[in-house]
């Protein structure tokens, strides 16, 4: 963890910096800074980092026992609430964190990509609190299926520039914000979501995370009077499953799995060039992406592939490189749930818990009702974000679905309103934000 | 090695086309036109789906390409088909060169370039730190590694390059992305003056558009230009318009024309590099 050496990018074989040569100046820039800053409390970093994230943040989130998921599962089920951090996600820890890091390296301006707008509405609230202009790029088809966020970033004062090459959605998002960073390195930051990108990014954002774990370890050790058997977290990008493990690693008694999205099927299109999922860790190949060496969906030309999954947060080709890491050394187990799983997870959780999770944390809670007896005595679940801003898209998924533990929604038809008549994104809405389209 | 002859005797016309854009057939015909038209050399992009260096135009035409199927190795078929006498690079991306062929590493990639007939490699992705195993397996078969040289590489980073750099160096004239620009940036001239005393050809790309560019950048002290957007907005204006093969590749052929005279323009004025 923050014992590493910020001048080493490799985790095993992945990593590295693969990235063009007018942004290496700016990444050696960053390293310097990350070790200064971030490693060694330079200038007291760390410990306005830390008081930031307290006062703004509402840090401590609490380690919450979960009554009825561990009466249904005879097992001691514990929430790690990061959906209380403000913004409704684990993602201020790191955008937090990277706009402060900006500041004290005296760079002007934010820039971010985001997939589910659960990382750009955090770096837009920290970019708001500190004072940072700041552009949110962000995919077409992830701007249509994600409003409410985009609001929220407009309303914190953010610009989001919609990307419409390729399908829309978080790789090209990527993409995008790199070739925005090549043209305004020298007085711009990018604030990267996840622990991807070239070195020293995956090292640093998970860094920031794992206040996640340092929380979670010693409260768990407070509630259960030891350490639980399993740890949980979802896996996209990564960030949040990183920081939920990185404090449990050398507890190698405590099992982590990565719950990754199975999409529709584990199936690949290779003609088409498409994967129905997101299960990178699960189904990938090492490959080079987006600055890193790491695990990828991609044809066997190499070619990337374009991912799904019902939740936006998770629909990504790659993933962090010292995940990729972490599974083949067998530390981390990666295993995934389809669609319909999460999203009758993301029921379940809501009716039984009385917390309406992201779609992307409710991947691990599909995982549990699966797996529970496979996990342990105790276990620790990443409740990684909220979900409110999938209301519309869980209401619009659930309706094609039969699942028996969907809500009644036919107030609606009384009313005269489909509750999905909202989402589908081909009118016209109304004059806040929605114009860009 | 080789690409340093592309530049031996007058300033060098180095045009860039994604291969495969808009199909095999037509691309063969203007990549030949290129030649026709002056080239010195020519770098041939070998489709990557997450082109993170380029703008717009070249990654429509990378869309195109792979669109119309091109691979890996139809790549390698294409440049053997093609009837040009002139050095070929090709220009790609890291992920397609270490996923070639069946053992690891950039090794299969390079044999296979050399196999049929490419000069040297353009990977924007790779900067010198993670070169090494490229690096090696060019030195194997004789191919040149051509790095970027950025506005923002200066100093100790300057200094590491120059023992990397083989065939030629890519100046880049300006921060951000590939495309074709109204104007020659300020930066490109202050790269060249950085890089005066390397004695390795210096070849200046990103935004050049024009014959006047062209002429402006070879006075500031370029040993050559690079032009890749200019020309796939020709391509990609022809196949818009349903325009014949022959119609683009005779537009090719005029604007690489354009493209050297102005060079060579730029040569001929270079102890006065003001134009009167």
């Amino acid at each position: 963890m923050s014992t590493d050496d910020a001048y080493d990018p490799k985790f095993g074989e992945y990593g590295g910096q693969y990235v063009p040569e007018a942004l290496m100046p700016a990444i050696e820039e960053l390293t310097d800074a990350y070790q200064r800053y971030v490693l060694e409390n330079e200038d007291g970093f760390m410990d306005e980092f830390r008081e930031r994230l307290a006062d703004f943040g509402g840090r401590p989130t609490p380690l919450q026992y979960a009554d009825q998921l561990s009466a249904r599962y005879d097992t001691d089920v514990y929430l790690k609430r990061e959906d209380l951090l403000h913004g409704g996600a684990h993602k201020l820890n790191n955008a937090l964190g990277q706009v402060l890091l900006a500041k004290y390296m005296g760079k002007e301006r934010i820039i971010a990509e985001t997939g589910a707008g659960q990382h750009g509405t955090a770096t837009a609230m920290a970019a708001a609190h500190l004072d940072m202009p700041c552009e949110i790029y962000m995919g077409e088809t992830d701007i249509a299926r994600q409003r409410p966020n985009v609001f929220r970033m407009k309303i914190n004062g953010s610009e989001v520039v919609p990307v419409t090459v390729g399908r829309g959605t978080l790789k090209e998002a990527i993409s995008e914000t790199m070739r925005e960073w090549a043209t305004t390195v020298e007085n711009t930051h990018y604030v990267i979501g996840s622990i991807v990108g070239p070195h020293p990014f995956p090292k640093m954002v998970r860094d920031f995370q794992a206040v996640i774990s340092e929380e979670a370890r010693e409260q768990a050790i407070e509630k259960m009077g030891g350490l639980p058997d399993s740890v949980m977290a979802c896996a996209g990008g990564g960030s949040n499953t990183m920081g939920t493990f990185a404090h449990f690693i050398e507890d190698t008694g405590v099992d982590l799995y990565a719950v990754e999205a199975g999409g529709s099927s584990l199936q690949v299109d290779e003609e088409e060039g498409v994967a129905p999922n997101s299960a990178t860790l699960s189904t990938g190949d090492e490959g080079v992406l987006h600055g890193a060496r790491t695990k990828l969906l991609q044809d066997s030309d190499g070619q990337i592939m374009e991912s799904h999954s019902v939740s936006s947060g998770l629909d990504y080709a790659g993933v962090g490189p010292e995940l990729a890491h972490l599974v083949d050394e067998d530390r981390v187990t990666p295993v995934n749930v389809d669609d319909d799983a999460a999203l009758e997870a993301f029921h379940r959780l809501s009716q039984d818990e009385g917390i309406i999770p992201a779609l992307e944390t409710a991947h691990a809670f599909g995982y549990l009702e699966e797996h529970h007896d496979e996990v342990g005595d105790s276990v620790v679940i990443n409740v990684s974000g909220r979900g409110d801003k999938d209301l519309e898209i869980a209401i619009e998924e659930t309706s094609k679905r039969d699942l028996d533990i969907a809500p009644d929604m036919s107030i609606f038809d009384s009313v005269g309103r489909s509750p999905t008549s909202q989402s589908t994104g081909d009118e016209p809405r109304d004059s806040v934000g929605g114009g860009g389209l | 090695m080789g690409l340093e002859r592309a530049f031996a005797d007058e300033p060098a016309f180095v045009p860039y086309l994604a291969a495969g854009d808009p199909n095999y057939e037509a691309s063969l015909e203007y990549v030949e036109a290129l030649a026709r038209g002056g080239a010195d050399a020519i770098e041939l992009g070998l489709p990557f789906s997450e082109p993170i260096a380029e703008g717009k135009t070249i990654q429509n035409a990378i869309v195109r390409s792979l669109e119309a199927g091109m691979t890996p190795d139809r790549f390698f078929e294409f440049v053997e088909d093609l009837d040009v006498d002139v050095p070929l690079v090709c220009m790609t991306y890291y992920n397609l060169i270490y996923q070639y062929g069946e053992s690891e590493g950039p090794r299969p990639f390079v044999e296979k370039a050399a196999a049929v007939g490419i000069e040297g490699l353009v990977v924007p992705d790779l900067p010198g730190e993670e070169a090494g195993p490229l690096r090696t397996a060019c030195d194997e078969f004789g191919l040149d590694l051509v790095f970027i040289v950025a506005p923002t590489t200066k100093g100790d980073r300057l200094e590491r390059m120059l023992e990397q750099v083989s065939g030629y160096v890519y100046v880049q004239a300006r921060l951000g992305v590939t495309g074709a620009r109204e104007d020659v940036d300020d930066a490109t001239e202050e790269s060249l003056a950085r890089l005066s005393d390397w004695d390795v050809p210096k070849a200046v790309g990103f935004g050049i558009k024009t014959g006047d560019h062209a002429e402006r950048i070879v006075s500031s002290g370029a040993d050559g230009i690079i032009v890749g957007s200019a020309l796939v907005d020709i391509v990609a204006e022809g196949h818009e318009n349903g325009d014949s093969a022959d119609t683009v590749a005779d537009r090719l052929e005029a604007k690489a024309r354009e493209l050297k005279e102005g060079a060579l323009r730029g040569a001929a004025g270079r102890p006065q590099p003001e134009r009167t």
